[in-house]
């Protein structure tokens, strides 16, 4: 096994890899964030960054969508990222659920989707899936007018995932999707994640929560106090004595 | 019974005034969180612009009145660029203080070119209806009621369905987020501060109709006015601006039937500090969650 590698850009990998990440840094003032950290994320797959808090995860996810100004090589299916505007990235087919959820409270639940649809022009297409993102989460159908800030934070939490997912994107981006809910409700996220990513969307999960993470992912990342320590197979990482002893215990 | 109908068409007309220039406040406010001060100013620019315009050559109203909005709309656009944009990440003040020097250039530049007051040339025919008894309504008060509420009809419209308008909204709250969806956040606010300029661009041509002596000073005597309306209506939002401004206007109309005219603004100003001790936020305001 080889866990404790950075992954390395070999010819025959770089053909299936979605994403890659090359040297991100990020610096907010004098403290540095994201120290050089470097992965790359195979089509369809699962992959995971976890980390404690404070590791550099959501930087990381903010510099891959745009919002803070990075350093390194950020790539999207053949196509350099780094530096471009968050309205670029998300019409290159990436987009992320970010920390917190980032619901607009004062707005409803279906005009949250349809902002998440921005990008878009076929409005059939939209209308499709606003009715495919109510077959993956009922419960928000039954509150499409309702404004989303008196949903609840597993529905917050759905309604963001729905969200994301509105713009097409192949790759989305989740910052922390477990944080603050019940067992039971990450549960159901999860289970929908597993669902979108069999139809091809390829996930890039950030999570304190090691053991669940692990668990649903192909393939994994270590993040500490913002550089790769460890990485591999996310069944791998669960049997890591590193990772019993910090994440797991 | 007559005069307090009669005094009502006259706050009607000064109060869609109002209520059209706070739109430009609650909108700069609802997207960016700050007060554009060079607002007043623009309106002042309409009311000249649209002057200079027919001076030039004598076009209809329908035709002056979009020429100006376009043109206070691009002043707007580039207020927001110059002012705005680049102290973003730089403390509120900073950019409170840029655009107030914004508004000192327009004013300064529009009294250098005019440092008298000018006469706004008629730009129609205007007739006087009995309605009943003494009650008359001239066809320039209906005119300039029904152009105002007829863009804040639009206005609210554009808010509350479209995408543009549901972007704005989504800006209020969370920015960082609103680009994640792929909006271009910056667009929209460019776009919101031109909107919110040429709707105080139209508003500085009715004004010139219905009080055809224009002077530079009138952006700040008017702004602030408005500038109140907004505030005790709650600031960043659409519909509290427009009854802040009829409110304004009521207050002024009736201040000065009852009271010798000198009292006028006394009454308002201190309407605003009633309105915000019993509402903080003001009639129609929220409390705001600020974030980052
Ligand atoms: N806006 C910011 N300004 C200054 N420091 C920040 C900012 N955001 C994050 N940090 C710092 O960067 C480091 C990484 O934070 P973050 O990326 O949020 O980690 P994580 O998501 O893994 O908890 C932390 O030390 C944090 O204090
Ligand atoms: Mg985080």
């Amino acid at each position: 096994m080889n866990a404790t590698s950075t992954p390395a850009g070999s010819a025959e990998r770089a053909k299936d890899t979605v994403l890659s990440v090359r040297n991100l840094t990020v610096n907010y003032g004098d403290i540095r964030a994201v120290k050089g950290v470097s992965f790359d994320v195979r089509r369809g797959e699962i992959f995971t960054l976890i980390g404690a808090n404070g590791a550099g995860k959501t930087s990381t996810l903010r510099a891959l969508s745009g919002l803070c100004p990075c350093g390194g090589e950020i790539v999207l299916e053949g196509r350099a990222l780094g530096g471009a505007a968050p309205e670029v990235i998300v019409a290159a087919g990436m987009s992320q659920v970010p920390e917190g959820r980032g619901i607009f409270g004062a707005l409803t639940v279906a005009e949250n989707l349809r902002l998440g649809a921005w990008i878009r022009r076929d409005r059939e297409g939209v209308a499709a899936d606003l009715e495919r993102m109510f077959g993956y989460f009922p419960r928000l159908r039954e509150r499409r007018e309702q404004l989303a800030g008196t949903l609840s934070g597993g529905e917050q939490q759905m309604l963001a995932v729905a969200r994301a997912l509105m713009s097409r994107a192949r790759v989305l981006l989740l910052d922390e999707p477990s944080m603050g809910l019940a067992p039971k409700l990450v549960k159901e996220i999860y289970a929908v994640l597993r669902e979108i990513n069999a139809r091809g969307v390829t996930i890039l999960l950030v999570e304190q929560n090691a053991n669940l993470a692990l668990r649903l992912a192909d393939r994994a990342a270590v993040l500490e106090t913002g550089e790769v320590v460890l990485s591999g197979a996310g069944a791998e990482l669960l049997d890591h004595p590193r990772v019993r002893e910090a994440y797991l215990g | 019974m007559d005069y307090a109908l009669q005094q009502a068409i006259n706050a009607l007309q000064l109060g869609s005034i109002y209520a059209l220039i706070a739109l430009g406040y609650s909108l700069v406010y609802g997207v960016l969180g700050m007060i554009n001060f060079a607002h007043g100013d623009v309106f002042m620019l309409g009311a000249f612009a649209c002057f200079v315009l027919v001076m030039w050559i004598p076009l209809p109203l329908v035709v002056v009145l979009p020429a100006v909005m376009v043109i206070t709309g691009l002043a707007g656009m580039l207020i927001e660029r110059v002012a705005y944009r680049p102290l973003r990440r730089a403390p509120k003040v900073s950019a409170i203080i840029t655009a107030l020097g914004c508004g000192l250039v327009i004013a300064n530049a529009v009294n250098s070119l005019s440092p008298y007051s000018q006469s706004m040339p008629r730009l129609l025919e205007d007739e006087t209806h009995t309605l009943f008894g003494e009650v008359k309504v001239s066809s320039l008060q209906i005119l300039i009621t029904g152009v105002a509420v007829g863009l804040m009809v639009g206005l609210d419209f554009v808010v509350r369905k479209t995408r543009f308008g549901m972007a704005m909204r989504a800006i209020a709250q969370d920015r960082a987020t609103v680009a994640l969806m792929g909006v271009p956040v910056n667009r929209i606010i460019a776009l919101t501060f031109g909107i919110g300029a040429s709707l105080g661009g139209a508003a500085g041509v009715l004004y010139g109709l219905a009080y055809p002596v224009i002077a530079a000073p009138m952006g700040v005597l008017v702004g602030w006015k408005a500038f109140v309306a907004a505030v005790i209506g709650g600031i960043g939002n659409v519909r509290g601006a427009m009854l802040g401004g009829y409110l304004i206007g009521a207050v002024e109309v009736t201040t000065v039937a009852v009271l010798p005219s000198t009292y006028r603004d006394l009454i308002a100003y201190s309407l605003l500090l009633v309105i915000l001790i019993f509402k903080p936020h003001g009639l129609l305001g929220r409390p705001v969650n600020q974030k980052v």
